[in-house]
């Protein structure tokens, strides 16, 4: 308690220079998923309920952010589109990093010609045009929230895997495996319960990142219409059909967009920082 | 007279490795041809739902003899074996659109536009992001470095096409200083050679503008790292301790270190730009190779989609390759230790 009454400022001071950055990106990430979560509490209307006396109404006290073309509540229906965008984001780093834990750990751990085929693989999938492919497969699966999700989460696992591999690759030289290894304990026992969790911290950085990078993509998808469809709400489709009334509605094009970037930004500061923290040695370099 | 000799002898290292390496991306390029060629075959629906379904006056017998004309009758393995070895005489085979004219035909005259637009943007880009990620490093967490910084983070969160709809919002509608869609204006015919030049520039503004936002934050982050990473080896510190001035530390000793790593990035960058163009096409209506591949994917247009993802393919591996090589070039240490290999 002395240390705190002693310096307050200082304090603060301290903890805003160290953790400044992941409590900013923390607490935007926090705002935005309770936001999401509570939408049906916090939403003054249905997402899709229509107004027609009030079609585009610019931002006024009853329509917090205004309305669209169909007199919807441009607030409400952006409170749902949080719960895509978070949802999205989720899952498909949920897939992804199951699929690179999996391949990077066992290509680590057993090498030769298995490594040599599973980083193959990985070099092939690094090489491929993938947007073209997700768009593609998308447009073809009928476009519903369900198959981007896996279909992001299916071709973004690569960097986790490469990570994962090289962790490995060094974990298993130390003492403790060759101990475990000693006392016959079996390899998926070895892989999960003394590899893995000694793994997680690059991994849990990068999952960070990369929901960021899957927010990102989903958006642009929906903008492209593939993605979310009509009437349900994701910032990317209100950001397209704000497109089509620019010029006399601009608000429609402004706040969804300005949620993207926040929560983005959110994300890859916590990310970011919680590098920092893990491998503070890196923090010099950048 | 060693050193002619020395040079051949890394040369030709460099061709063998070249040589594996261009095996290899054949091997990887005919592996992305099977798993696209079978994922997009399989998924439902077929270039004939547009023409038969769409259509309540066209018979099943219809549909049977598109599909026959398009060979969509035969087994997959058939097909994909047919369009293989027409892809080997680079024969892309025939758009199934209602035109129908060879896919290479459409692609080509795409091409210029989507290509010329990503390397002038590239090339801003890198003019931009060369000096930022120098300066940042030089005077790490100064005033301007942490401004960069904050710059750099709402880069890489800003999605590219809420940047180009502010873009169309501010230039193009509140002051119409630009326009903000299509390649050229309505009275383009009519206009001087001076004046089209400077009609498609104009339209070209905005779109260039968006590509090279997308890529400078990426950019000038990596080339602020690499740049810290090579100030902090003992060369640097010596070059600093005899007293060099600052310009001849960072561009004479530094720079140079620095921009290799930028070389295989940049090679990297190809399928992210390619990406990016069916955004930024779509957005502002410009007809190029983005858009011909939405509109191909949007009329399950198999023949058109498969030719744009082995574009794509290429290109990307061609980047990988040319970034491979120019860093041999670059890099003294990597020629040697090929020697040794």
């Amino acid at each position: 308690m002395a240390f705190f009454s002693k310096a307050p400022a200082r304090w603060l001071r301290y903890v805003a220079g160290s953790y400044g950055m992941a409590v900013l990106g923390g607490g935007i990430v926090l705002i935005m998923s309770l936001a999401a979560l509570c939408a049906p509490w916090l939403a003054p209307y249905q997402p899709d309920a229509l107004h027609l006396d009030a079609i585009l109404q610019p931002p006024c006290p009853d329509f917090l952010l205004g309305t669209d073309v169909l007199g919807r509540d441009v607030f409400s229906r952006m409170l749902y589109g949080g719960r895509v965008s978070l949802w999205v984001g989720f899952v498909a780093v949920g897939i992804s990093v199951s699929i690179g834990l999996t391949l990077g750990l066992v290509a680590g751990y057993f090498g030769g010609w298995v490594d040599e085929c599973i980083m193959r693989g990985v070099d092939v999938m690094l090489c491929f045009p993938s947007f073209f492919l997700v768009l593609a497969v998308i447009a073809f699966l009928e476009p519903s929230l369900l198959n981007i999700m896996v279909v992001i989460g299916l071709t973004s696992w690569m960097g986790v895997a490469r990570l994962v591999r090289a962790e490995t690759m060094s974990l298993k030289q130390r003492d403790f495996i060759a101990a475990a290894r000693l006392s016959g304990s079996r390899t998926s026992k070895i892989l999960f319960m003394h590899i893995l969790p000694n793994a997680l911290a690059p991994v849990l950085v990068s999952a960070t990142l990369g929901i960021a990078g899957a927010i990102l993509l989903e958006s642009s998808l929906s903008f492209l219409g593939l993605g979310v469809q009509p009437p349900d709400a994701s910032w990317g489709n209100m950001l397209m059909d704000g497109k089509n009334v620019l010029e006399i509605a601009p608000w429609l094009s402004l706040y969804p967009g300005l949620a993207i970037l926040i929560t983005v930004l959110g994300y890859n500061l916590l990310g970011e920082s919680l590098r920092d923290i893990f491998d503070p040695r890196l923090k010099e370099q950048r | 007279m060693q050193r002619p000799t020395l040079f051949s002898v890394q040369l030709g290292a460099l061709a063998m490795r070249c040589g594996k390496k261009i095996l290899w991306m054949l091997l990887v390029l005919w592996g992305i041809t099977l798993i696209s060629f079978w994922v997009i075959h399989l998924a439902p629906g077929s270039p004939t739902d547009m023409e038969i379904t769409l259509n309540p006056l066209a018979s099943e017998g219809a549909r049977q003899q598109l599909e026959a004309l398009y060979g969509l009758d035969q087994p997959l393995y058939v097909q994909y074996w047919e369009w293989l070895s027409r892809l080997a005489h680079l024969d892309f085979g025939n758009s199934l659109s209602a035109d129908s004219r060879p896919v290479l035909e459409k692609i080509l005259e795409r091409l210029p536009l989507t290509v010329g637009m990503n390397v002038i943007s590239l090339i801003l880009t890198l003019l931009l992001a060369v000096p930022l990620g120098i300066l940042s490093a030089w005077k790490q967490n100064s005033l301007f470095d942490r401004a960069v910084t904050v710059l750099v983070f709402l880069g890489f969160a800003m999605p590219s096409f809420w940047l180009a709809l502010l873009l169309m919002m501010y230039c193009g509608i509140d002051h119409a200083w630009l326009p903000i869609s299509g390649l050229t204006s309505m009275d383009y015919a009519q206009l001087s050679v001076w004046g089209k030049v400077r009609d498609v520039s104009a339209h070209l503004l905005l779109p260039i503008i968006v590509y090279t936002v997308g890529s400078l934050a990426g950019m000038s982050r990596f080339m602020r790292s690499c740049m810290l990473e090579v100030l902090r080896q003992d060369f640097i510190l010596t070059a600093r301790a005899k007293g060099l001035p600052a310009r001849t530390v960072i561009f004479g000793h530094a720079l140079r270190n620095a921009l290799l790593p930028l070389i295989t990035l940049l090679g990297l960058s190809v399928p992210g730009l390619i990406g990016g163009s069916v955004i930024v096409e779509s957005i502002f209506a410009l007809p190029g190779l983005g858009q011909l591949f939405y509109g191909a994917v949007m009329a399950r247009d198999y023949t058109m989609i498969m030719g744009n993802l082995v574009l794509a393919a290429v290109l990307t591996l061609a980047g990988n390759i040319l970034a491979d090589v120019c860093y041999g070039l670059a890099d003294p240490r990597i020629r040697g230790s090929q020697k040794e290999a």
